[in-house]
């Protein structure tokens, strides 16, 4: 891919998105980390901000329990693949959830198991057993909505960044004709022209 | 309503993330990715407003 087709234009200003594929990646791992990368330094922090703000207090609502990774009989973890679309911030929980299934025998955690990190974002033992509290259960009676609502929250962290990838590696989505009003039309051609004037040389009248 | 009020400021912090996050996936311009935050967000707003009415007269008819 040559750099040419790496420069695109929109709304007026010329952007170089250089490794797409590289921006790409970035982006996934640290959200803004693709733009930054690229120089657009602005969009960089905006969704740095925007996303991991919305991923951390999602987090903290469900009392840092949110997030793991779980493939045991009574506990499919579908969220965390979404929520994985924060990159780095959600990778503990493969390390945990590894370790967890490298002690787990017949859907059994081998009694006396140990999670890393005390226990941050590591998946519950498992199985439930009649006379023991099912940790799940105790999440959500401790923190009540909090729980459901850190987890959509990490979850939309997660579909937002994926979103910001695709920005980092074919730039800007077009904006759908559905949503283009006439006013708002006019408004991008006077931005346009705006940032025109401003790049032509002044005339030899006017100076 | 079986909630309490304070449930619905869940909502605040979700919308400026996504409006700013859909607005600045659209645009490189700073003011356009906040015209088109804002319209994002009016929009977003504006469709649970209709989905709360709906609920809303369907649990005062059932």
């Amino acid at each position: 891919m040559s750099t040419v087709r790496n420069v695109i234009e929109v709304d007026s200003e010329k952007v170089d998105l250089k490794s797409r594929s590289l921006a790409a990646f970035l982006a996934w791992l640290i959200p803004g980390a693709g733009h930054y990368y690229q120089g657009r330094t602005i969009k960089a922090g905006l969704f740095f901000v925007c996303i991991m703000s919305t991923w951390l207090l999602g987090f903290a609502l469900g009392g840092f329990n949110v997030v793991y990774a779980s493939w045991q009989p009574g506990d499919r973890r579908w969220q965390y693949p979404l929520q994985a679309g924060v990159g780095l911030a959600a990778m503990p929980a493969i390390v945990q959830s590894l370790h967890a299934k490298s002690n787990t025998i017949d859907n059994q955690t081998k009694p006396g198991f140990q999670p890393f990190f005390k226990g941050f974002m590591a998946p519950p033992n498992r199985p439930v057993l009649d006379n023991e509290v099912d940790e799940v259960s105790a999440y959500y009676a401790r923190y009540g909505a909090g729980y459901e609502m850190g987890t959509l929250y990490t979850i939309i962290a997660g579909l937002l960044n994926i979103l910001v990838i695709y920005d980092a590696y074919s730039g800007p989505l077009s904006v759908p004709i559905s949503g283009r009003r006439p006013k708002d039309d006019e408004d991008e051609e006077q931005a346009s022209e705006n940032t025109e004037k401003q790049a032509e040389p002044a005339s030899p009248a006017e100076v | 309503m079986s909630i309490t009020f304070t449930y619905l400021l869940y909502y605040v912090p979700l919308i400026v993330a996504v409006s700013l996050v859909f607005g600045a996936t659209r645009h490189e311009n700073l003011q356009l990715i906040i015209r088109h935050s804002l319209g994002t967000a009016r929009w977003i707003t504006g469709f649970m407003l209709i989905l709360m009415v709906v609920l809303f007269f369907f649990d005062w008819v059932l």
